[in-house]
């Protein structure tokens, strides 16, 4: 089961998204995280950030809206206290996601970040819905991103990659300036921007009004957009959008995708990414796969 | 926090809108009067966050509101049908501060969480007063159920159509303390504020992802930093908490 993304070799190809996993240890209570490829840790902002008013959650069918606002504690702490936490109940290689405000924002906390000798990429967020003036409007256009990953690059020595906002007109234009700014890989996609109205109160269920929507109901547009990308680019592709099970990861795979990150489905079922591993194998026989590296990009 | 599949073996309607379920599984994680527990519905994208009202061996009771989707899909449930429940979520009430004369104050549907922690507080020998607010006569449950424990039960109705007229601080008149314990709705809660004299613990409701930690969906800002009403609460003590406007 086991994939190399960007140099470094997971067990497997399942990775809790950010923002879903917390840092780590809430999940280590329950299984052994060890279990997994590796997981991508809260969004971590250079200064410690409350993020939006609640309520900062709706439900939907087959999905949730959610407007958090990239709440953390700040690179400073995440180092002295969320790292050295995480290190006694994770034993790989961790995926560092960070947000900012400024070019300058990212570039000074992933190069914080690459110091760490637990982090194995960065995973540059340019693509928060739920903040003014920040992530989205890097990856709403294809220069301010690729401004980004130039500054990140130039003070890191780590694998970059670039998470990616579906919230465009064309994400394939943004992936490509990504990889010619020197991104290792790219993560795809970040939720859909959403919106639902309480008929009650006749108002916005969330008091940020708009929110981010994941789950299972943004799956078939995650994979249009990993394929589109997968086949845009020569560098790595890490496919998320509402997955929940072993066949959806397979799914993501053929689209092109070398790892899959799962989402909300770790908010409903606290146990998905274990049993999605578990899973796996059951799965690959049953549509006779051997390797998960075979099939990559094979739609 | 535990996962387990729980079987139904009571549902029963307690006024127009609450009901009791009474579930059969695994109890062992609930180990605190005033934690919640998370129901999967077929269905429903999120689980329901549902406060324990009482847990006895392996029976687990949740008495619960009808308020939309979900809830109605509970109502609507029978007796050996099966659900999905994470359990042993949130802190709890602490029972060690209650002094020799706890004062419980709960509204609406707020009252059932008090019920464990009543029941626990009467069996340490503490002598329990229980003042339990509604709207209105044909809302009140459990009533007989807090006088049976052997608490002290004052019952408040907003259109004094059942005991004191008024809210559950027109209740308190009279009514001697060492430490209180509440849960209800926010105007409540903040009129409980006002009207105490000693510490208490409060009980704090918000919409929430995943009820265990891990989206930061129900943060609230305290005195003591940024805290998860799933995890650090939903019980606050009253010097922690902080009122947003």
């Amino acid at each position: 089961m086991s994939v190399n993304l960007c140099g470094i070799t997971l067990d497997n190809p399942v990775i809790p998204a950010s923002g879903t996993f917390g840092f780590g240890y809430e999940f280590a209570e329950l299984y052994d995280i060890n279990v997994l490829g590796t997981f991508s840790f809260k969004g971590t902002t250079k200064d410690p950030r409350f993020g939006n008013p609640t309520p900062r959650i709706a439900e939907c069918e087959a999905g949730m809206i959610n407007a958090v606002g990239l709440q953390n504690p700040g690179v400073e702490k995440v180092i002295s206290q969320e790292l050295p936490r995480l290190a006694t109940c994770f034993h790989k290689p961790v995926m560092a996601n960070v947000s900012g405000f400024a070019i300058e924002d990212y570039a000074y906390t992933c190069e914080q970040l690459d110091k760490e000798e637990q982090v194995g990429w960065l995973e540059v967020n340019v693509s928060c819905p739920n903040v003014h003036g920040g992530g989205m409007s890097f990856g709403t256009s294809p220069e301010a991103a690729a401004s980004v990953v130039r500054a990140v690059k130039a003070v890191t020595t780590k694998p970059v990659i670039v998470k990616l906002s579906p919230n465009v007109t064309d994400i394939v234009s943004i992936a490509k300036a990504c990889e010619e700014a020197g991104a290792d890989g790219i993560s795809l996609i970040n939720t859909l921007l959403g919106m639902r109205i309480d008929l009650r109160t006749k108002k916005p269920v969330i008091a940020n009004k708009m929110g981010g929507f994941s789950g299972p109901a943004i799956f078939p547009v995650a994979v249009r957009m990993v394929y589109q990308v997968a086949h845009a680019v020569n560098i790595p592709v890490v496919g998320m959008g509402g997955v929940s099970t072993a066949e959806d990861v397979i799914e993501m795979m053929l689209a092109g995708a070398t790892a899959v990150e799962v989402g909300a489905a770790n908010l409903v079922n606290p146990f998905a990414c274990r049993d999605i591993i578990a899973d796996l194998p059951r799965v690959m026989a049953q549509y006779g796969i051997d390797d998960l590296s075979d099939i990559i990009g094979k739609a | 926090m535990k996962q387990s599949i729980f079987t139904i073996i009571e549902n029963t309607p307690l006024t127009a809108t609450v009901l009791r379920m009474r579930l059969r599984g695994d109890t062992s994680d609930i180990t605190a009067a005033g934690q919640f527990v998370n129901v999967q519905l077929e269905g429903k994208y999120l689980r329901r966050p549902i406060s324990v009202c009482d847990c006895e061996g392996d029976v687990l009771t949740l008495v619960y509101k009808v308020v939309g989707h979900g809830t109605a899909q509970m109502r609507d449930m029978q007796v050996g049908e099966t659900l999905d429940v994470l359990t042993g979520l949130g802190n709890g009430y602490d029972l060690t501060l209650a002094g020799e004369r706890p004062l419980l104050l709960g509204g609406g549907v707020g009252v059932p969480p008090l019920y464990l922690l009543a029941r626990r507080l009467i069996a340490e020998g503490k002598k329990v007063t229980v003042i339990l607010g509604f709207n209105t006569a044909d809302e009140v449950f459990y009533e007989e159920e807090f006088k049976a424990l052997g608490a002290t039960v004052i019952v408040a109705t907003a259109d004094g159509t059942r005991g004191v007229k008024g809210f559950v601080t027109d209740g308190m008149q009279g009514v001697d303390y060492t430490h209180f314990y509440t849960c209800g709705p926010e105007p409540m809660l903040k009129a409980v504020f006002k009207a105490t004299a000693t510490d208490g613990q409060f009980s704090f409701e918000e919409r929430m992802g995943c009820g265990f930690g891990a989206c930061m969906g129900c943060s609230c800002k305290t005195v003591t930093g940024y805290k998860r009403i799933c995890k650090e609460g939903p019980v606050m003590r009253k010097g922690d908490i902080l009122w947003e406007a």
